[in-house]
């Protein structure tokens, strides 16, 4: 600087430093390497810490995510409930058998309805049998309570609520039929219900969320607390804020992926072990019904998630907490 | 280099460590700064690298007014100083090496050119051998002297150094004046803060005489 006094005047020589910088960006790159690798390392030195908060966090993204799958598998099957529209058709205990056949018959000819079914009073109690598992204590009773049922299924072109109230009101006035039910009430029910969970699943979701923010958030405060001298040190040789600030919003980064992976893992066996016990009570119902799981799409989108989470914990601790630490 | 004009500062406590100090270091200078203790050394060099601020006057380093440096610029003016600290300020979670290097990696260099330098540094100061310890393990002068690599390895333009022998016996230190006079010569502006009078007498350097807070002009 002797020999050139006139180089550095005012802001010109911290703009010239900027661009040494840039000059030298192998070395920046190399530097964030290192602390991806070094934040690695220092969450595997202390791997129960670790694991704790990790746990704390792969629950808090488990719950609402099981909740989310199992929702959107519940939801494709009461659709496929409501799209079936089917109608039973309770017949007077008088009718015959061979008149409820006829009868069956004779209502395919109405172009609103695609099939029926007649199902006579044994059938009806054979059935009954199978689906309730009181078979053994059916035996003891001395007569079937039971109806004939004709089962209608209504054209694939009718089948919108109020086309199927309309055709129920017709079918109830037809002789020899006591009483229709449109099994469409309990469908809209469960429908209302799962939106519901849904959005308290949202809710949830969004509670745990910040509990994960916060979480991070306290857990890289402390980190930062553990690692004020170097903060210090560095800051007295020259680091600007983004070089303080990177290794703990690496942290963030790595506590958000572990997370992630972690909760998929959780999700993946609790789908496995709710799979088996659902399906057995699915399949006392029409309609097909499998846990669908998570899926690439959502998998990604969970870690990815995760991860965002992760990094802004660690944002917000080391903006709340990096600022008041100042060499002295 | 250097410019303090009528330099004052008062510290939160209250208790005004300068008093209207004004002085001016060239480029390529190297000047010693004593004084008795609590006389105000520390305090100067602080002023320089903005870790305080003048509670009044102005003070200017490499033509920047430093009154005028927002915290943004702070870093990039501290990467034009060396400053070997009186408490060393060493990390005892890495080893001599990292220490070293640290200065470097703030700075983006990338790592041949670190390790170059890193070893050039700590052969400079005798610590070569040493570079895998960690710092806890070596006495208190080799660690003022890693702190003394750890302050040239990038080559600044300006050098402080607050006590750089105060833990080193009489021939270490005349050693690592030689080495700051070597600094010098190839055009790095010096200031070392020291009462080790007895050395500083045997060198032909300027002084700057602290008393209470109070530049005295003739030491
Ligand atoms: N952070 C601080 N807060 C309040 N007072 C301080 C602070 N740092 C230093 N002082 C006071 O300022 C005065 C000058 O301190 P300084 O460290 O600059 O002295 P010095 O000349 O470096 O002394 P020594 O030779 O012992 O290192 C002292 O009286 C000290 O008590
Ligand atoms: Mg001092």
């Amino acid at each position: 600087m002797a020999k050139q006094p006139l180089r550095n005047s005012g802001r010109g020589s911290a703009e010239r430093h900027k661009v040494a910088v840039g000059d030298r960006g192998r070395g920046y790159l190399a530097h964030h390497r290192e602390v991806l690798v070094s934040s690695l390392q220092r969450l595997l030195a202390e791997p129960l810490a670790t694991l704790m908060t990790l746990m704390v966090m792969a629950i808090a993204l488990t719950l609402p995510s099981v909740m989310l799958v199992g929702l959107q598998d519940a939801q494709g099957l009461s659709e496929q409930w409501r799209g079936a529209g089917e109608m039973t058709l309770f017949l007077d205990a008088g009718l015959s058998e061979a008149e409820g056949q006829a009868l069956s018959a004779q209502l395919v000819d109405n172009s609103q309805i695609a099939s029926t079914l007649y199902l006579s009073k044994a059938d009806a109690l054979a059935e009954f049998k199978q689906y309730s598992g009181l078979g053994d204590t059916l035996g003891l009773l001395d007569h079937n309570p039971l109806p004939a049922v004709i089962l209608v299924e209504p054209d694939a072109g009718y089948r919108q609520p109020q086309q199927l109230q309309q055709l129920a009101t017709l079918l109830e006035a037809v002789d020899g039929v006591a009483e229709v039910v449109l099994d469409l009430a309990w469908v809209d029910r469960l429908r209302a219900i799962i939106a519901f969970a849904r959005s308290l699943a949202w809710v949830l979701g969004g509670l745990l969320g910040l509990g994960m923010l916060l979480v991070v958030g306290n857990t890289i405060r402390l980190e930062i607390e553990n690692r004020r001298d170097e903060i210090v040190v560095v800051k007295l040789v020259g680091a600007t804020d983004a070089f303080v600030r990177r290794p703990f919003l690496y942290t963030g980064f790595w506590y958000g992926l572990g997370a992630g992976l972690l909760a998929w893992c959780l999700i993946q066996l609790i789908l496995l072990y709710l799979g088996t016990t659902l399906s057995e009570l699915i399949g006392l119902y029409p309609g097909s019904f499998e846990l669908s799981g998570l899926g690439i799409a959502g998998a990604l989108s969970m870690l990815l998630f995760a991860i965002l989470l992760g990094v802004a914990g660690a944002w917000l601790a080391v903006v709340r907490h990096l600022a008041a630490i100042e060499p002295r | 280099m250097i410019s303090f004009d009528n330099v004052s500062m008062r510290y939160h406590t209250g208790f005004e460590a300068l008093k209207q100090v004004s002085f001016r270091l060239g480029a390529g200078e190297m000047a010693f700064l004593t004084g008795h203790s609590g006389a105000g050394k520390s305090t100067l060099l602080k002023l320089i690298i903005l870790m305080e601020r003048a509670s009044q006057g102005q003070v200017w380093v490499d033509e920047q007014n430093l009154n005028r440096m927002v915290s943004r610029q702070i870093p990039f003016h501290r990467r034009k100083i060396g400053v070997v600290f009186q408490n060393h300020q060493l990390l005892f979670d890495r080893s001599v090496y990292e220490n070293v290097a640290l200065p470097l990696k703030i700075g983006g260099f990338d790592g041949d050119d670190i390790g170059r330098r890193v070893r050039a540094a700590l052969d400079k100061v005798g610590l070569l051998s040493k570079e895998k310890l960690n710092p806890i393990r070596l006495s208190s002068g080799e660690q003022q002297r890693v702190g003394i690599a750890r302050a040239i390895v990038n080559k600044p333009k300006l050098l402080l150094a607050d006590e750089p022998t105060g833990n080193l016996d009489p021939e270490l230190s005349a050693d690592i004046m030689g080495l700051f006079h070597q600094f010098n010569q190839v055009g790095v502006s010096v200031l070392v803060a020291s009462h080790d009078l007895d050395l500083i007498s045997r060198l032909p350097y300027r002084r700057l005489v602290l008393d209470q807070g109070r530049l005295l002009t003739h030491g």
